[in-house]
């Protein structure tokens, strides 16, 4: 096998990246900028032996994945801004019973109905947010559509790893795009399966934490392991339990278990960060305008760096502060009026100042908009 | 000779709500002042089983103790 | 039957109330999956949220407790993920006929083979007592307080219309002939809904003048009128009537199967 060299579209690196991770599953409602996503599978998934199924609403969707992950499928499903937020209870109930599954974003100009077909980054805070309750969240940026692809890939396969949901945030842009991407060898892909269980059935406890990693196996429906599964706090039986030292137990494990790999699981990219006294940071569509102007500020003789950050939740605090704790000036460029600019203000000494480069009226963030933000640009 | 029966009432499962005493035809079952059902006259269940079949907590068995059928 | 096959005797007794009818509808559904000889491993039983969505905790299968109004969603996927499962959902008034009333209709019509089971107790009973789309007209409820404006539901209607293969109506105080039709539900491929008129002695009977469950389950004995017979009426002398009886009884195909056939077709369209 050698390399694939194609031409392709964001949202159709997706499904890819997802078929090639084993997704055998996808449950969706159509909505722009989002549905080329369905319609590949709609397409594909057949000629695998998969199952696509285009649901009465986008609740149901989430609904239909988090079931069939729970009858042993690895399951996608993919929406925009409105979708998103219906979505929101299920994608709860999935980070409480630990149902892997992955929810691809395609991001548009909101709130409301908003701009259908514009890019935004406005949904960065309802990734992390969204559902009600204390809960983690992984997130996944892809900037370009060979990220799309691999990011995709990564999701899936950290859905099954940390039996949770993994929200790939994409923008328009990024899902209509069309570029030439050189994929990795199929056999270069290494496919990550949910832990089962290999103990009698008779004794099987869905919820005991006897491995380190402080993930609990997942059998699949009619697979000989009966057991009960409740969005209510429970305990290791999968029985609702409001003993305080239960539910704070289960609590704080939902949060470790990926907290306690946090450091695998920041994806990103820099350039030129040694050599620099400013920074830019940025993510998903942002950053191809990003990268742009760290160019021309570059060729401009000015010493700036620049930080792309793929995964923004757990939002990286140490390689954000890495890279920017000796810069004197940090630009966050985002097309939102100002979310992960939070983030990065959060985790930075305060004396260094640090100015938002954002655009939120549905046109892509320019590299000048971002230049203007940069010290000694004339 | 009719059927006979012994009633058992799982007393931690009886929630007292006296659907069993209304269709027994008997009328052997009832109500104790600490809110369990009771069989106040054994020898006459006819173990048709209406106790078991109506009682909604499972809480009630009945065993065919003569049979001359 | 042996409770320990079917039920978590551990979990016992279960949280309804004294005189409540669900748990006469729960024991119907297992002596249907008695009946059929169904492999425990292979049942799944789904929930929503509300007093109904309880049961699956009791029985002793894969069972699920999902979020409110959903889990015909939930089920949907199960049983097209793994069609080999034999998909129980386990819902109630407001689970079933407010919330999640829109994947109650796309189900039948999609003839998925999921057999649904509501639990019709006509109230809100977990949050103590508010009335469902399924209300009589007139009751008391603690957000009707002056009387339920509200027409009820018939979901039996609705769903013979949207498609489903199977449809029934009976009422706690009919046992026998409720587990007749949860038996045939469970025996047909395609989706089924099996509509059980149970009782909320706290929250319904005592606001509408019916203090005791022997009450309500009067109220069920006197209000009932076979569909045969209900042929005859017109709908004013059936208002406030509970029809009892076998709605809709075909055959059209399961939608999974139409999934398989589909699957083989673009496989096969391949070589």
């Amino acid at each position: 096998m050698t390399e694939r060299v194609k031409l392709m579209q964001g949202n159709e690196a997706c499904v890819e990246g997802a078929l090639d991770a084993g997704v055998l599953f996808y449950a969706g409602y159509p909505i722009t900028p989002s549905s080329e996503i369905a319609e590949e599978f709609a397409a594909k998934l057949p000629k695998v032996g998969g199952k696509f199924i285009q649901m009465e609403d986008e609740i149901a969707s989430m609904g239909a994945v988090v079931g069939a992950s729970l009858a042993g499928k690895k399951a996608v499903t993919a929406t925009s801004g409105p979708g998103f937020s219906l979505k929101q209870e299920i994608i709860g109930f999935a980070n409480m019973i630990e149902a892997p599954c992955v929810i691809m974003n395609v991001q548009r100009a909101g709130p409301s109905t908003g701009l259908p077909t514009s890019p935004a980054q406005g949904d960065v805070m309802q990734a992390r947010w969204g559902t009600h309750g204390d809960h983690p969240a992984l997130v996944l940026c892809p900037n370009s559509v060979t990220d799309a692809y691999l990011l995709s890939f990564q999701a899936v396969n950290w859905a099954e790893r940390f039996r949770t949901p993994v929200i790939l945030l994409l923008d328009e842009t990024i899902g209509h795009l069309r570029e030439r991407v050189i994929l990795p060898r199929k056999d270069e892909m290494v496919i990550t399966n949910r832990k089962q269980p290999h103990g009698a059935p008779g004794s099987f406890q869905p919820y005991d934490i006897t491995d380190e990693d402080l993930i609990p196996p997942l059998p699949p429906y009619g697979g000989g392991y009966r057991f009960h599964t409740t969005g209510l706090y429970h305990d290791e039986t999968g029985f609702p339990s409001n003993r305080p030292e239960v539910t704070s137990r289960l609590l704080n494990r939902l949060h470790e278990k990926i907290d306690k790999y946090k450091e695998t699981l920041f994806l990103y990219e820099t350039y030129g960060l040694r050599q620099a006294n400013q920074l830019i940071i940025s993510y998903g569509a942002s950053a191809r305008s990003a990268k742009a102007a760290w160019r021309i500020a570059r060729e401009k003789g000015l010493l700036v760096g620049l930080l792309i950050l793929k995964t923004i939740w757990p939002f990286p605090e140490e390689i954000v502060a890495q890279a920017g704790h000796d810069k004197n000036n940090i630009v966050v460029a985002e097309m939102n009026r100002g979310q992960l600019i939070g983030e990065v203000e959060r985790v930075m000494d305060k004396r260094i100042p640090i100015r938002g480069a954002q655009r939120a009226d549905g046109v892509l963030i320019t590299p000048e908009q971002i230049l203007a933000k940069l010290e000694g640009v004339n | 000779m009719p059927k006979k029966g012994k009633v058992e009432i799982k007393e931690s499962w009886c929630k007292g709500c006296e659907i069993c005493a209304t269709f027994c035809p008997k009328k052997i079952l009832g109500l104790r002042n600490d809110g369990k059902m009771e069989v106040k006259d054994p020898e006459n269940c006819i173990a048709c089983n209406q106790c078991v079949l109506r009682c909604p907590d499972y809480a009630i068995k009945v065993e065919v103790i003569e049979n001359n059928d | 039957m042996e409770m320990e096959k079917y039920f978590r005797v551990d979990k016992l007794p279960h949280i309804w109330c004294p005189g409540c009818g669900h748990g006469s509808v729960m024991m119907s559904i297992v002596k249907g999956i008695d009946k059929m000889g169904w492999d425990p491993e292979k049942v799944t039983v789904v929930s929503g949220i509300g007093c109904s969505s309880r049961a699956p905790g009791y029985m002793n299968f894969n069972t699920l407790h999902t979020v409110h109004g959903r889990p015909i969603a939930f089920a949907t996927g199960i049983k097209l993920a793994n069609p080999e499962l034999h998909v129980i959902v386990i819902t109630g008034d407001g689970d079933g006929a407010a919330i999640g009333g829109n994947h109650l209709i796309h189900a039948c019509r999609r003839n998925i083979g999921i057999n649904v089971v509501l639990f019709n107790n006509q109230i809100y009973g977990m949050t103590s007592g508010q009335y469902s789309p399924m209300t009589p007209e007139g009751s008391m409820a603690t957000t009707s307080p002056y009387g339920n404006i509200e027409p009820p539901f018939d979901l039996c209607e609705l769903t013979r219309s949207a498609g489903a293969n199977f449809v029934a109506r009976g009422t706690v105080y009919h046992l026998p002939k409720l587990d007749s039709y949860i038996e045939k539900a469970f025996g047909k491929e395609g989706f089924s809904y099996v509509e059980a008129i149970s009782q909320c002695p706290t929250y319904y009977g005592r606001r509408n003048k019916m203090k005791t469950p022997l009450e309500m389950l009067e109220w069920q004995k006197k209000n009932s009128i076979d569909i045969k017979k209900a042929r005859d009426l017109d709908s004013e002398q059936l208002k406030g009537k509970i029809i009892t009886g076998i709605f809709a009884e075909r055959d059209d195909e399961e939608y999974t199967a139409r999934y398989d056939q589909l699957i083989k077709s673009v496989q096969g369209g391949k070589e």
